[in-house]
């Protein structure tokens, strides 16, 4: 074999690299994992414990003395990493279970730490994320999570504190909640906020039971709320949850909000609305005042769903718009990862008007600067018409020191130049893909942070999940498919601020290329994704015989 | 601005890409007197990252962290030590910034971690299936009084006076609000827990009774009884853990008879935090998984046959039934769920059992050094690693003192019920792996002191 001046010259056979089998079903990076179920025992552990203390009952069950021959040399063995394990044998303590020891094996496999970390690693390589690429997926906020805010949440300051200390021990962990809170409030020109909810949803609960309880103290309960067919479906299920009945409210033909059809319907039974602003087609809600002083002369309140606050933060306040109402998904706006699938936080801002009926706990700054927190014990008379507790403790003190440190970063300049880029970059894309794709409320104007796009003008056969599907082959993540509900076959796209021009172009070549196939009719985008660690999944299987966690081969046959 | 990178040419390329003169025009949506026209006064403008850093380290360090003091601190947040590797695991990007699998094809790593997960907390918990997770403890419980409600349409609901009071206080928020009607009462300082009340109140207008093992006093008891009179009375048994590791030296409340067990995950994987985020443990016999809230993964196969994972059974949830949904719920806690299946995965069946062996006997040598103080009685006849304290005067100051003196000694009972006088002497200590003698020593001889 001949060399080259950089090394050995390969043979680059043509032979139909695709269709090679491998021994492991592994395609080199591509890396196939079994369950722990299937890899794992019982016996394996990849965690040690200090061996037995001599006479204080403390030790590693079944393992009287264990980790033997630790101690190396007198130096060592006098470190207080090693214990020495000689001695007399440990005093076990009686036994305070009772009769309730467990017995009975529990399954629970385990891995040594390098099978784990190999474990874990391999899962990882099998998901998407905005690390990876453009994450565009509509009302979900995927930007940039800044690692500085996760060094933050680490220190031992914040990460290892109990939420039950003394609070005269806590002083910092309470100026984070007090300073992000001075920050939400700021921002959105409201009066109050509540900082426990976990979650947007938990959120909107939040804001819908203020609005009943403030409802309920004038003795005037009522009995519906109004949601635009547009909205999240946490809306409804919140609505509902909190006893109330839900109605539609019209749209107009440009996407917004029918005033004049909500006016109508305001009466002495509606509790109020629950409105998206800027709205899941991306428009800002051009009539919102105008909407919040028909909902209030009415009697009623106005509950904003802050999902996508992050295309207006430091433009507009909502205060502004007479919100009542608005959960801030700090895992949206504020960045904090999404994790998978959470965990979320979701403050809820509040105006003066429902105020007083927030949830505890919540903490207050003295003129003294010392924070206190009013919680069950220390409420009082201060907080009387409270509706009570939303979930044990302070909320979600790892997001707040997260979100507190990102919006530092930006402050109030930065934060304003986030909404514009965001905003920015939609529109961006919106025009560079109307001609292409078709973009249903183009015609009225700008786009907000996201660009809506639906399957009108495919040919017959092809939908929303085709170019989907086709675009995880182009390595991006697709954007929101079928939601909102409004459009035909909608494909709602959210680039977020932290995407550059050619990042961008580059997706929107991509985006226009699968459009264009679909357009000729190539059917491969039919059976696309073709390179993705899984082709389409049998969703109806699943749903169909649900096999929800991992039966041994034979009792899973048992069961059938 | 280090998180934003387009430059201003970029901007005004843009710009004359979309035929907008500047971006104020993209806001012209905006009623004008809603308009900003610059940053909102009165707020910091952008910092450096190191001026950040500098800031929330000068705040983290007020804060007397667990790790740097005697601690015995429970009642719903354990502190246990955490392997290095599970830190590391869930800070991968493609864990850490990845969204809710809504497209399967490329979310396989956190939906088989899921699948994992979920059959992990089922098999720990005793039941037959577990979901994708909850918030947390609090919430999972009243999710499971509202999914007993929907399962036997009746709305009476008996609490344990040993559940845990903020999940108490949950409850009644949302029972306000839903019909539900709670049967509630404080804890009394009894060696065993309540069950004998329980047994008392139900009847055929019961939906469910509720009761917490160990219980907020770290008291222990056999629940096959309870379960048996709710099976008679067509009423549903939940079991609220908020110590999982207890459950590697306890039989698991399924196991006894449980209908529903909920849970706070926080104690295997996810670390204090001051409260949050931590992550719910929901699981369930397998004929009442339709009517369970949350997210549900399952096995399935992909076009090629190939075994994967999806979201399943989403008809019960909020994005497609919206107002008929079984919950509201979303987003969930994923991440956290990530990191206490890592952590199991690491302790396995024997490191769980090795670990929960070390907790209990820790706590019996520390409750019976802290017995031996001068007026000072151990309340409870079984426990597993968190036992209660009465001491002779309100053990609330004592606490505070205690505090002040660098030991952080378990949570008074007067901060968890402040209406409840004949509970102040109450003190419920927590002992984990994490606890040395020479901390109970301290702990055990500065009380002395301060009763003295």
């Amino acid at each position: 074999m001949s060399i080259n001046r950089s090394g050995w010259k390969p043979e680059m056979s043509q032979v139909g690299a695709s269709d090679t089998a491998t021994f492991t079903g592994n395609r080199a990076l591509m890396l196939e994992e079994p369950l722990i179920f299937e890899i794992g025992s019982t016996e394996t552990t990849g965690v040690d414990f200090d061996p037995i203390l001599p006479g204080t009952g403390r030790g590693t069950a079944g393992e009287a003395g264990g980790g033997g021959g630790a101690t190396t040399s007198d130096s060592l063995a006098a470190s207080p990493l090693h214990r020495p394990s000689d001695g007399p044998p440990p005093r076990a303590g009686e036994d305070r279970l009772g009769d309730l020891s467990r017995t009975a094996p529990i399954g629970l496999p385990g891995l040594s730490e390098p099978e784990a970390v190999r474990h874990y690693t391999r899962l990882s390589r099998q998901n998407y994320a905005i690390d990876l690429g453009l994450f565009p997926l509509g009302s979900c906020t995927m930007k940039h999570n800044p690692r500085l805010n996760e060094r933050m949440a680490r220190l031992p300051g914040f990460a290892d504190i109990h939420p039950l200390q003394p609070v005269d021990t806590v002083q910092g962990a309470l100026g984070v909640i007090n300073e992000l809170a001075v920050w939400l409030i700021e921002l959105t020109g409201m009066y109050g906020v509540a900082m426990t909810p976990k979650a947007g949803a938990h959120g909107e609960l939040c804001g819908i039971l203020c609005i009943r309880a403030a409802l309920e103290a004038r003795g005037d309960p009522r009995s519906v709320i109004l949601v635009p067919e547009s909205a999240h479906g946490t809306n409804p299920a919140t609505a509902a949850f909190a006893g109330y009945k839900v109605e539609d409210i019209p749209a107009t033909p440009d996407g917004r909000v029918d005033l004049e059809a909500l006016k109508a319907r305001l009466g002495p039974d509606v509790a109020g609305v629950m409105i998206t602003n800027p709205n899941t087609c991306g428009l800002f809600e051009r009539d919102m005042k105008a909407i919040s002083d028909a909902v209030h002369a009415a009697g009623g309140y106005v509950y904003c769903d802050g999902a996508n606050f992050n295309a207006i933060v430091g433009r507009v306040r909502p205060g502004d718009l007479g919100i009542d109402a608005m959960h801030i998904n700090l895992h949206k706006t504020f960045s904090t990862p999404h994790g998978g699938g959470g965990p979320g936080s979701g403050p809820v801002v509040l105006s003066e008007a429902l105020a007083p009926y927030g949830p505890l706990p919540f903490t207050e700054r003295h003129a003294d600067r010392h924070i206190t927190l009013v919680e069950e014990e220390t409420v009082g008379d201060r907080h009387p018409h409270s509706f009570g507790r939303m979930s044990a403790f302070h909320g979600q003190m790892g997001m707040f020191t997260r979100a507190l440190a990102y919006i530092l970063s930006h402050g109030a300049d930065g934060l304003r130049q986030v909404a514009e880029d965001a905003v920015l970059n939609a529109n961006y894309v919106l025009r560079s893909l109307d001609k292409t794709l078709d973009a249903p409320f183009a015609h009225s104007g700008p786009c907000m942070h996201e660009a809506l796009f639906s399957d009108n003008g495919l040919p017959e056969g092809f939908s929303t999940i085709d170019i989907a599907k086709a675009l995880i082959d182009e390595g991006y993540h697709p954007m929101t498919m079928y939601f909102p509900l409004v459009v035909h076959g909608a494909m709602l796209v959210e680039p977020t601020e932290t995407e550059s021009k050619a990042a961008l172009d580059q997706f929107i070549g991509a985006l226009r290329s699968v459009a264009e196939r679909a357009k000729a009719g190539d059917s491969s985008l039919k059976s696309a994704p073709h390179f993705a660690p899984r082709r389409r999944l049998d969703e109806t299987l699943a749903a169909r015989k649900p096999v929800l966690v991992w039966k041994e081969p034979e009792a899973a046959k048992a069961a059938e | 601005m280090r998180y934003l990178p387009l430059t201003d040419p970029d901007r005004q390329a843009m710009l004359a890409v979309i035929g907008a003169s500047s971006i104020d025009d993209l806001f012209v949506d905006v009623p004008e007197a809603a308009r900003l026209d610059g940053p909102i006064h009165g707020l910091p403008l952008h910092a450096s990252e190191m001026a950040v850093e500098r800031h929330l380290t000068k705040l983290a360090a007020k804060n007397l962290a667990a790790g740097s003091a005697p601690f015995f601190l429970g009642c719903g947040a354990y502190r246990h030590h955490v392997p290095a590797s599970v830190d590391h695991l869930i800070q991968r990007g493609e864990f850490l910034t990845a969204y809710t699998p809504y497209q399967p094809e490329i979310a396989q790593g956190t939906l088989q971690m899921l699948f994992e997960f979920q059959t992990q907390v089922a098999r720990l918990l005793g039941t037959d299936v577990a979901n994708a997770s909850m918030y947390d403890g609090s919430t999972a419980c009243w999710e499971a009084i509202g999914m007993a409600r929907r399962i036997t349409k009746r709305a009476k609901a008996i609490l344990s006076s040993g559940l845990h009071p903020h999940y108490v206080s949950v409850a009644k928020t949302m029972a306000k609000f839903t019909g539900d009607v709670l049967e509630t009462a404080a804890p009394t300082l009894d060696p065993e827990p309540d069950h004998a009340r329980l047994l008392d109140l139900i009847d055929g207008d019961t939906s469910c009774v509720v009761v917490q093992f160990p219980d907020i006093l770290g008291r222990i008891g056999d629940l096959s009884e309870l379960a048996a009179r709710c099976a008679a009375n067509k009423a549903l048994l939940i079991a609220v853990v908020t110590e999982p590791v207890a459950l590697g030296a306890l039989r698991s409340p399924g196991e006894m008879g449980a209908d529903i067990v909920v849970g706070e995950g926080q104690s295997i994987g996810v670390g204090l935090q001051f409260g949050g985020p931590y992550v719910g443990l929901f699981g369930a016999k397998e004929k009442y998984v339709r009517q369970m809230p949350g997210r549900l993964c399952g096995e399935t196969v992909d076009a090629e046959g190939k075994r994967g994972f999806v979201l399943t059974l989403s008809t019960r949830e909020q994005h497609i039934r919206r107002e008929k949904a079984t919950s509201n719920i979303c987003t969930n806690s994923g991440l956290c769920a990530l990191a206490f299946s890592i952590h199991m995965t690491l302790l396995g069946e024997r490191g769980l059992r090795d670990l929960a062996a070390l907790n209990h006997a820790g706590a019996v040598a520390a409750a019976e050094r802290l017995a031996k103080v001068p007026g000072v009685e151990l309340v409870n006849t079984g426990f597993f690693n968190e036992f209660t304290l009465k001491l002779p005067h309100e053990a609330r100051p004592v606490v505070r003192t205690l505090a002040d003196r660098g030991i952080l000694a378990g949570v008074s009972l007067g901060r968890l019920y402040p209406d409840e006088a004949d509970l102040a002497g109450g003190l419920v200590v927590a002992v984990t792996e994490t606890t040395t003698p020479e901390d109970v020593e301290t702990f055990a001889s500065t009380l002395e002191e301060v009763l003295a």
